[in-house]
């Protein structure tokens, strides 16, 4: 078991790197020059040369790689650990910036994640439990619509019409869950709504899908041949085996939202991680793109690290050695 | 008698599966119910334990004097694991996956009997080692995919019997079975009947294990009953022809060679007219293909019509 977390976390280790690499190297084949933009309008060749000294763009493409790996684990001159470089735009340390966004992000994952799971997997189960119903079919098209429609599309209309028609809610404006969870809630409740759309609607067709599988299984037939109430028979037998799958991939999509939703937190103008790399690429600031860049892949490779862990514990039929 | 059924027809739809069927158990003893898949020996003991979902139950099935058909879902569900139980062919697709094997064995015995969690544990336990599994108590918190198949099979009858009902369904229990396994659980099957008097109904296809086993022997075609008889006197003279072609296909029944019956079980959508065997039956004689044959006899019944105009000119 150790043996094979350790095995486990090295190769996490070498994803990253590569991950870091590759978007290096794409940003130092792109035909932008941060230090013609940092230095201004007024700009003179002799400062152009030092402003790119400074950034450390002088040196060669494995130097500033180097610098920038080292960097992460052990810090630098001026920067403690983990250092992320500085963003080209306001000069301030990315770490900061991404510890500064996280908050946003994670609470727009955690409550969408709360939401798509409850909506999701309850539409699943009625709808797997009453196969074939006009509300079954109801609901199953409602879902694939829901699934079909574009993450900004649900955003607009969600506040065209809660904001502008019915002014329901106002605008929203991000409110620190410690400063007034109430106001937390009701600014995020839009964002949530659009991301748990998406979600809850794949989630619901693969619940029933799942569900319905299991319900045919010999075991199922064996807990109503010992007598068990049906809500057993469904709740306990039937959900243990037909939720195994769905945990998994619950793992995988909240580790991928956790570093930021970018057109959601884009369109509702929410300060998060995914916001925060949406700027970086418009405004060419690598820093701040491979600082999103690794923790979106962190959270993502961590993700699916726990979830397989975890499948050890939920599945007793898989065991690691 | 523990079970009476009479007439018992079950369809699904339009489709008739189960056609006017008769059988009954007493305590301590077992009836064979012997036929090919889709023959609806399967789905008569589905619809005795009130199983049969989808399906309309139509006759009589008198449990313990009570009448099942028409009961309420609950009352069915209250017998069920508790006064009769039922084991099945594949014992790991019928054991859960995910919970070991002394949670399932306890889960029916909490529910029925209404005994705290750790007296259904220690039930569960007790049953695995009546059933021969070695040390129950350790391998009681492992999951189906540790134990062995007819281990395994050990498990789903401990499961059966933790309630200690008066009927037990044995649904080929011993089909997906090693040959040497399939001994042992008939033999373990047969004990635990001696000690608690229990009244078995075992469904196979084999004919070498209802020889072993049963008492009394129902071959059933097409969803009807061929031959009703005492055991003994359907092996020493089987009067249904398509009984007669059973054994003739049993390796080691003493015949020089195996005989294969030509054809194929009748469809249920479409079954033939008159006898359903017809179309296969060596001895066909015109009116197989008209008229039902009635199940005649009076210890030794048969639905064949060559039979009936013997028995006619016998007595």
């Amino acid at each position: 078991m150790i043996g094979y977390l350790a095995r486990r976390i090295g190769a996490a280790a070498v994803i990253l790197l590569v991950i870091c690499a590759v978007t290096f190297v794409i940003f130092y084949v792109l035909p932008t020059d941060p230090a013609l933009a940092a230095c201004g309008k007024t700009c003179t060749p002799e400062y152009l040369a030092r402003v790119r000294a400074e950034m450390g763009l002088d040196q060669p493409v494995h130097t500033q790689f180097w610098l920038y790996v080292s960097g992460v684990f052990a810090g630098r001159e001026g920067c403690g650990f983990p250092c992320f470089g500085y963003s080209y735009q306001n000069a301030l340390p990315v770490w900061d910036l991404l510890l500064d966004r996280l908050g946003a992000s994670v609470s727009l994952a955690i409550g969408a994640a709360v939401l798509w799971l409850v909506a999701g997997v309850g539409i699943g189960v009625i709808s797997a439990l009453r196969q074939g119903s006009a509300l079954d079919r109801t609901l199953m098209i409602a879902t694939l619509t829901s699934a079909s429609l574009p993450v900004y599309f649900v955003a607009m209309l969600l506040l065209l019409l809660v904001v502008r028609v019915t002014r329901i809610l106002p605008y929203p404006a991000y409110v620190e869950l410690t400063t007034d969870p109430v106001a937390w809630a009701s600014n995020l409740l839009l964002p949530w709504v659009t991301l748990a759309a998406l979600y809850a609607a794949m989630y619901a067709r693969m619940s029933r899908a799942q569900l319905i599988e299991t319900m045919a299984e010999p075991y199922i037939r064996t807990a109503r041949a010992k007598g068990l109430p049906e809500r057993i028979v469904v709740g306990k037998h039937g959900m243990r085996a037909a939720m195994t799958p769905i945990v998994t991939i619950f793992g995988m999509d909240l580790g991928g939202l956790l570093a930021g939703a970018m057109i959601t937190e884009t369109v509702f103008g929410l300060p998060g991680i995914g916001r925060l790399a949406y700027d970086g690429i418009v405004k060419a600031d690598q820093p701040v793109i491979l600082g999103t860049t690794l923790l979106a892949a962190f959270f993502v490779v961590f993700a699916n690290l726990a979830v397989d862990l975890l499948y050890g514990v939920i599945d007793p039929r898989v065991r690691y050695s | 008698m523990i079970l009476s059924v009479t007439d018992l027809t079950v369809s699904f739809g339009e489709v008739r599966v189960v056609d006017g069927v008769s059988f009954s158990v007493q305590c301590g003893k077992t009836l064979g119910i012997v036929g090919e898949s889709g023959s609806g020996k399967s789905v008569s003991s589905l619809a005795v334990m009130g199983l049969h979902r989808n399906a309309s139950v139509r006759g009589s099935i008198e449990f313990d004097g009570e009448e099942l058909v028409g009961a309420s879902p609950e009352r069915l569900r209250s017998l069920r694991g508790s006064r009769m139980a039922m084991i099945f062919q594949d014992p790991l697709s019928s054991l859960h996956p995910f919970f070991t094997v002394g949670e399932q064995v306890a889960e029916a015995y909490r529910l029925h009997r209404r005994t705290s969690r750790k007296a259904a544990r220690e039930r569960a336990v007790e049953m695995l080692a009546e059933v021969g599994i070695p040390e129950p108590r350790r391998r009681a918190g492992e999951h189906p995919h540790r134990f062995s198949g007819g281990m395994r099979q050990r498990v789903m009858i401990a499961m059966a019997l933790a309630c200690e009902p008066d009927l037990l369904i044995a649904d080929e229990p011993t089909t997906a079975l090693d040959v040497t396994v399939q001994a042992q659980i008939l033999e373990l099957i047969a004990r635990i009947q001696a000690e608690r008097g229990l009244a078995v109904i075992m469904i196979t296809h084999d004919l070498g294990v209802v020889a072993r086993v049963a008492d009394e022997v129902l071959v059933m075609y097409g969803g009807r009953a061929a031959e009703h008889a005492p055991a003994r006197t359907v092996f020493a003279g089987p009067a249904h022809p398509y009984t007669r072609g059973l054994l003739a296909s049993v390796p080691g029944a003493g015949l020089d060679r195996l005989v294969a019956i030509p054809g194929s079980p009748p469809s249920p959508q479409n079954p033939p007219g008159g006898c359903r065997f017809h179309p296969r039956c060596p001895s066909a004689l015109d009116v197989c293909a008209s008229e039902r044959p009635a199940l005649l006899g009076g210890g030794h019944k048969v639905a064949c019509h060559l039979e009936g105009a013997l028995h006619a000119v016998r007595h």
